[in-house]
């Protein structure tokens, strides 16, 4: 044991060398909101949810290291709100039409708006055209789902030990695309009971004929809050 | 404090009137809630334009059609405050899953290479409002006030919504009324 800590929100918050602020927080019992973090991968820090402010300068608390010293502000109303405007950001440039997706109550995204308090899209909707793979025999890929967190990505190469997904493309050209040479799920190595098929945050990856084994109202989040689910998954993952 | 009735008005644009069908839901709240309010332009009520003082507009469903947005805007001129009510209102719902197919190839499957249609020919009649392009959520085309999320909004979450209105309150929905499905 060390004691070393850092402050988050008034809060003494004890680290080992090498934790990062968001690995510091979750062990604590903190619950910082993010999309695109998960505690069994390498972190990628590329949805900016859990920026929070270390001795006034907005950080990714996925990926900046927990050091002696540092004053962090995680739930303050200005990173709320701005945590607020990216989600409704996911929300206008995907087409999210939560009723007709399978994941409702079991999205992270979706969860995340509810802990956020968000109630509309505020921005003007993209409704980007985007594709469905549904040619896996039982795994499909609603591309307009696709919030390009990576998760699958890294869960195929570190997990599965496969290289199924990739992210194409820069800023509004992303795109995930699958690695075969058809470019179709059904031509790549993907098993349906690979890491990768179950990462999804999203209705993004779905398991084919699963989607209403649990009828909406009895999903995770209809009645739990995201941050009491994630400490319980994710802080019990940490620990192991 | 006057004992003024409060004038809510309410229209289905492009929903489909589940939205009102969760509204009557409130059931025998109904009879309480009228003590309060009086309803202006509304299905309920086939008043066909709204006063120039409504308190409250509750709009349902999204914007597809030239009708659509009239009716929204009149909405705006005459409520104080707009209010967008469903998934459809806040982000076009099922009707925008049309917005990645191109309004001729929706028309031509609709009503000319559909399967089973006779006398195939695209409606143009001069009374029918023309489609838009594309389907928009409310917040797109006025200012919209509040949002009341839900496919539909409970029957509790309109309860929530108007008897905090009524008693002055910030309007909030706590967790388990705020759904997206």
């Amino acid at each position: 044991m060390n004691n070393k800590s850092i402050v988050i929100d008034g809060k003494n918050v004890p680290f080992e060398d090498g934790q990062t602020i968001m690995q510091a927080a979750t062990a604590a019992g903190i619950y910082i909101p993010h999309l695109c973090h998960n505690p069994d991968f390498t972190p990628h820090g590329s949805c900016k949810l859990c920026t929070v402010k270390v001795n006034g300068r907005n950080c990714s608390a996925c990926t900046f290291p927990a050091s002696e010293g540092q004053n962090i502000t995680n739930v303050t109303k200005e990173l709320n709100d701005d945590r607020e405007k990216i989600t409704q950001m996911l929300f206008v440039e995907g087409n999210h039409f939560c009723p007709s997706c399978e994941k409702t109550g079991n999205c992270n995204l979706q969860a995340v708006a509810y802990h956020l308090g968000m109630t509309d899209n505020h921005f003007p909707h993209f409704f980007e055209n985007r594709e469905v793979d549904a040619s896996h025999p039982d795994v499909m890929i609603d591309h307009n789902r696709c919030i390009f967190c990576t998760l699958c990505v890294r869960a195929s190469q570190q997990e599965d030990g496969k290289n199924v997904f990739a992210i194409s493309g820069r800023g509004i050209e992303k795109r995930l695309i699958v690695n075969s040479e058809s470019g179709l799920l059904k031509d790549s190595d993907l098993d349906v009971n690979d890491c990768a098929a179950h990462i999804c945050p999203t209705g993004a990856i779905l398991i084919k004929r699963t989607g209403y084994k649990v009828p909406i109202g009895q999903r995770i989040f209809d009645h739990a809050h995201i941050d009491t689910v994630t400490l319980a998954n994710e802080g019990a993952s940490h620990d192991e | 404090m006057t004992n003024k009735k409060v004038k809510v008005a309410t229209v289905s644009l492009a929903g489909c009137f589940g939205c009102h069908m969760s509204f009557l839901d409130l059931d025998e709240r109904l009879v309480e809630l009228v003590e309060h309010v009086e309803f202006d332009r509304s299905p309920l009520t086939d008043i066909e334009h709204c006063s120039s003082d409504c308190d409250i507009g509750l709009i349902e469903g999204g914007v597809c059609n030239s009708e659509n947005v009239h009716v929204l805007r009149e909405f705006r001129k005459n409520c104080k405050i707009l209010v967008a009510v469903g998934a459809c209102a806040i982000n076009g719902g099922l009707p925008a899953m049309r917005n990645h197919i191109s309004l001729e190839d929706c028309l031509n499957e609709a009503y000319r290479d559909g399967i089973g249609v006779e006398n195939a020919q695209i409606p143009n009649d001069v009374e029918l409002p023309l489609l838009l392009d594309k389907v928009h959520p409310l917040h797109e085309v006025v200012k919209i006030d509040y949002f009341l999320p839900g496919c539909p909004p409970s029957a509790d979450v309109f309860w929530k919504f108007l008897t905090d209105l009524l008693a002055g309150r910030e309007p909030s929905l706590n967790y388990e009324l705020v759904h997206f499905d």
